[in-house]
């Protein structure tokens, strides 16, 4: 895997001001994958959305790691449901 | 611009503790925060509003002066300074230069800020915008440029052909500033793609109904049809029937981000028996018919 497709833990927490064990509990509980590179830990790029927004149920609306796995869970299935929804209606779309 | 009256926002009463606040604030956003409400446009506005009366409130300088002077005390510095200069006691003023629109200015550069939670000073990305773009089928069925214009800034983007309709697609960093360092937001675009009169979409699929006149339908022959990419030749066997699905391998709408690969177009016959027959004509279908 190149480099450039790897953020930096120490980093991400120093540009975000969170605490590294947060980052270790989301892994924990399965949440972000970690790589670990000589030692140093890293996240791929395109995790680095959703870990945002990990961030942001933690420290800007005080939900737990709890409740961040179950609210994980439940946009995960409103997103699939968003997608069929819009797959269904470009379908009707057939008989207009 | 109509006051906002940030308590009844977060419903609370004008003496409600730093703590009512923090809980009223962090509940209701919970509940309508956009990253629990993926695409949803009515969530994100209330959150806009919540986020905006809990900075005022929460923070006991604004608040002060928010209770002191209602609608215009982003201009209460103003106010104080200009009473003191005239030396007078009058409580009610109307200042020039209130923003527009639904949330004030102190709002549009606060938005995408901290609401309490976990003690930490983050750098906060900025807002992310959402746009919508319109397009007719034979817009999509071809890679084009288009110009938007989002919030003043001019962008020009690359729609490529085949976007589906309501598929949004994503444009990093043209959303709003960041804070404190922070990245801008990203800008989203959803496509509205208008249906064709004659041609339907799905997915890369085209479907369409050709008029078949009954002698072409009995008899075979050689009929010319439109498609999105021109006129194309259609060899009609003898005796086809009604409904009769044609598929048109590699005639249909171009797959997205797959350059030169497309899918099919499926022709279905619809049969039309002639009308206002003349008497000899009749006698022949008659004639016809009496055959059989």
């Amino acid at each position: 895997m190149q480099t450039k497709h790897l953020i930096a833990i120490d980093n991400f927490c120093e540009n975000h001001n969170v605490d590294i064990s947060f980052i270790s509990s989301l892994q924990q509980i399965g949440l972000i994958d970690i790589t670990i590179i000589e030692n140093s830990e890293f996240i791929t790029t395109d995790q680095l959305l959703e870990l945002e927004k990990f961030v942001r149920f933690y420290y800007e609306l005080d939900i737990n790691l709890e409740g961040i796995e179950t609210v994980s869970h439940l946009l995960h299935e409103i997103t699939n449901l968003q997608h069929e929804m819009g797959m269904l209606s470009n379908k009707l779309r057939l008989y207009e | 611009m109509t006051f906002v009256d940030y308590y009844k926002i977060l419903g609370l009463e004008k003496t409600a503790t730093p703590k009512d606040i923090k809980n009223a604030y962090r509940k209701l956003a919970r509940k309508f925060h956009p990253d629990l409400n993926p695409n949803n446009a009515d969530a994100k506005a209330n959150f806009q509003k919540i986020n905006e009366a809990n900075e005022v409130l929460s923070d006991t300088a604004k608040r002060k002066k928010y209770d002191q002077y209602g609608e215009n005390w982003l201009h209460a510095d103003e106010y104080e300074k200009q009473k003191q200069q005239q030396g007078q006691s009058t409580s009610s003023r109307n200042f020039s230069g209130q923003s527009g629109g639904d949330f004030s200015d102190f709002f549009e550069s606060m938005f995408g800020g901290q609401g309490g939670g976990r003690a930490r000073q983050p750098k906060f990305r900025g807002e992310d915008y959402s746009s919508e773009i319109h397009l007719e089928l034979l817009d999509a069925y071809k890679t084009h440029k288009r110009t938007l214009n989002v919030n003043g800034q001019s962008i020009r983007i690359t729609i490529p052909a085949g976007i589906e309709n309501g598929q949004i697609i994503k444009i990093s960093g043209h959303g709003g500033a960041g804070s404190n360092g922070g990245p801008n937001g990203d800008l989203y675009i959803t496509f509205s793609v208008a249906n064709h009169s004659r041609i339907k979409r799905l997915g890369n699929n085209l479907f369409t109904t050709i008029d078949l006149d009954i002698y072409t339908a009995i008899l075979g022959g050689e009929i010319t049809i439109d498609t999105l990419d021109g006129k194309v030749k259609l060899k009609v066997k003898p005796e086809t029937q009604n409904g009769t699905k044609v598929n048109l391998k590699g005639k249909g709408f171009p797959v997205y981000k797959n350059e030169g690969i497309f899918g099919d177009l499926q022709v279905t016959y619809s049969i039309k028996t002639p009308t206002n027959l003349t008497d000899k004509q009749k006698e022949l279908f008659e004639e016809l018919r009496d055959s059989q």
